[in-house]
């Protein structure tokens, strides 16, 4: 069985791991609740949030609010999915270690 | 990868997951604070009840009103001290007090006890208050239940006991002000030792 083809390279960055933990217990989030947790500077988010969106893992909403551009995220069906893969992956990668 | 790495790469998914949608800096000693209000607030209303010449409490102006004042005074100094205690434990934890996660737990806790407040308000006028102490019960452990999903989930026991604390009040009302002691005093107080006790060990 191919465990570590089950390793979503996506998600092999602390950032990008952190986003759709967060998506995966809320609904959305906006993208200053997202920096707030992660820790993480603008840029740095930005360019992790567009390599999630290329991959379908997560939508992006654009919004006003009063005259503020409020950005919201959300994982979709397909990222979801890709999460919970990858997390099983590293489960049974770490049990299997531990047998040895 | 290594191990380690898969093992940080989880506690920190668990961590995030957490942060991210649940708010722990609730402590103990609010629910023991709020239990101990409730028993001096309850003896204070016995007091009143028995010295007013009768043992059973109407809607006569007065004492009446003594009573309220007594319940809001509970309330206002359980919630106050809860969030006394919870601002220092979040300054100390290092947490923003002030987030999308309190926003949530606070919505969730609210809808339900705000509606059950302004229910028993509405029956009190038309006159009915022999099921005020099992709506009191009932809508907070409603509350409790609903609530749970955005801080520790164990308080959805509380919540249940309250429920049926509550039920069991609106089927025997005459032991209503005893179940509320239980309910809102001893509940409390049990509660907040086992959060207190959890605390410690950790």
């Amino acid at each position: 069985m191919g465990i570590i083809e089950n390793i979503n390279k996506v998600f092999d960055h602390r950032i990008r791991l952190g986003i759709m933990s967060i998506l995966m217990v809320n609904d959305e989030a906006d993208f200053n609740r997202l920096k707030e947790l992660l820790e993480v500077t603008d840029g740095n988010l930005a360019s992790h949030i567009k390599a999630l969106e290329k991959e379908a893992y997560i939508l992006i909403e654009k919004q006003f609010i009063g005259k503020k551009p409020n950005t919201r995220y959300s994982a979709t069906k397909l990222g979801k999915a890709a999460f919970k893969k990858h997390i099983n992956a590293l489960e049974q990668l770490i049990m299997n270690k531990g047998l040895k | 990868m290594s191990e380690q790495d898969y093992l940080k790469d989880i506690s920190e998914i668990k961590n995030l997951m957490n942060k991210s949608s649940r708010f722990i800096s609730l402590s103990g000693w609010a629910g023991i604070f709020a239990g101990v209000y409730a028993l001096i607030g309850a003896a204070v209303a016995y007091y009143i009840v028995m010295s007013s010449g009768r043992d059973y409490l109407i809607l006569d102006g007065y004492v009446f009103r003594l009573i309220l004042l007594d319940l809001a005074l509970i309330a206002i100094l359980s919630v106050g001290t809860a969030i006394f205690i919870t601002t220092r434990r979040a300054k100390s934890d290092g947490v923003k007090f002030w987030d999308e996660t309190t926003r949530k737990l606070l919505m969730s806790f609210l809808v339900p006890l705000v509606t059950g407040g302004i229910y028993i308000l509405i029956i009190l006028k038309q006159q009915k208050y022999g099921q005020t102490g099992a709506l009191m019960l009932i809508f907070y452990g409603l509350a409790l239940v609903n609530a749970a999903k955005h801080t520790f989930s164990n308080i959805k026991y509380l919540g249940y006991i309250e429920i049926a604390l509550g039920l069991i009040c609106a089927l025997y009302p005459g032991y209503g002000f005893w179940l509320w002691v239980v309910g809102f005093g001893v509940m409390h107080i049990i509660y907040g030792a086992m959060m207190l006790a959890n605390e410690k060990k950790q």
